[in-house]
């Protein structure tokens, strides 16, 4: 079973990772984009962790919740309400259990991603953190491994394909050849479940 | 129309001086003065480009009167966000809006539409209406 202390762990095991691939992220997001997905995402991500370092919500809902507000108000760029609506709807999916089971977490975690696409209206193969996002949560019931050498697999074959949402898209067959930043990101915050499991 | 209070509006950039340049042009050419409340939501809080949740809260919640808020965004994050706030549901006022319509067009139209007394459906279908007229 999955406790707050564990949600509580992702967040900062993300914070942390975010924090470290700042610089790569931003590389990534230089030839397609418009270069501050890191620093938007450090921003972020340290937001959550000092709000739950205050806070400490006690259940997993809650932290889910307090971080995806959190994101949607400080990262400033289109990722914070992105990743504000991943966090947030996963975290009402789970609602005010005091402790969820793997299962649980796989099907929150795949309403927060229906919300993202609706949100975005991106679709898998559009070269977007949906590329990672969908098939982290495909494997999620082989464990948290399985789930972030998904989110990896979907990253990496994000190269070939061309934009078709957000600034990268303007850039038409130009875009192709560039591993999508935001895909990159999102692999970053599912890997971050293996190190909250410990 | 209405003759009760205005709908609100704000105009939602990446930019600062977008935001405040486009807010002057659809006032200017609604030509009501101050009759009608417009508040801006440019760029991140430090000034940079980029969209702030807290600048579009504190923007809808200057210009709400009871009437309702229309909200219009130019470029990805900006429509984003407010839809995320939308979503939230206690973030903007109540009867917030977010337009389907070009930003500086439809900024024209709303304003103009609010100033002549419009309510929010009014102000929203003269904005949408925008994208409906071709330039070539």
């Amino acid at each position: 079973m999955l406790d707050a202390d564990f949600f509580r762990r992702w967040m900062t095991a993300a914070a942390a990772s975010v924090d470290r691939e700042a610089e790569h992220l931003t590389a990534l997001d230089s030839p397609i984009g418009d270069a501050d997905h890191g620093s938007n995402l450090r921003r972020g991500f340290l937001a959550v962790a000092a709000a739950l370092e205050k806070e400490a919500p006690d259940t997993p809902g809650a932290v889910l919740v307090l971080a995806g507000r959190q994101l949607i108000s400080t990262v400033g760029g289109a990722s914070g309400p992105l990743y504000g609506t991943l966090l947030r709807r996963t975290g009402k999916a789970l609602g005010d259990a005091a402790e969820v089971s793997e299962e649980r977490f796989a099907e929150a975690l795949d309403a927060g991603v229906d919300a993202v696409m609706r949100l975005g209206g991106a679709a898998p193969g559009d070269k977007t953190m949906i590329d990672a996002l969908v098939p982290a949560v495909a494997a999620l019931g082989e464990g948290f491994g399985a789930a972030a050498a998904a989110a990896e697999r979907g990253a990496e074959a994000t190269v070939p394909l061309q934009a078709r949402k957000g600034r990268a898209s303007y850039l038409g067959e130009r875009s192709i050849g560039h591993r999508d930043p935001g895909a990159t990101s999102a692999a970053l915050l599912v890997a971050a479940l293996t190190e909250a499991a410990g | 129309m209405s003759g009760g209070e205005p709908v609100g509006i704000v105009l939602v950039s990446h930019s600062a001086a977008v935001a405040t340049a486009v807010a002057e042009l659809a006032r200017g050419l609604a030509g009501g003065g101050d009759a009608v409340p417009v508040a801006t939501a440019g760029g991140t809080e430090d000034g940079g480009l980029g969209t702030s949740a807290e600048l579009i809260a504190a923007a809808a919640a200057a210009v709400d009167r009871g009437a309702g808020v229309a909200l219009l965004a130019d470029l990805g994050s900006s429509v984003l966000t407010v839809k995320a706030l939308l979503a939230e549901g206690d973030e903007l006022p109540d009867g917030s809006r977010l337009l389907d319509a070009p930003f500086v067009e439809g900024a024209v139209a709303a304003v103009v539409t609010a100033t002549a007394g419009g309510d929010l459906e009014e102000v929203a279908a003269a904005a949408e209406e925008a994208y409906s007229y071709r330039k070539v």
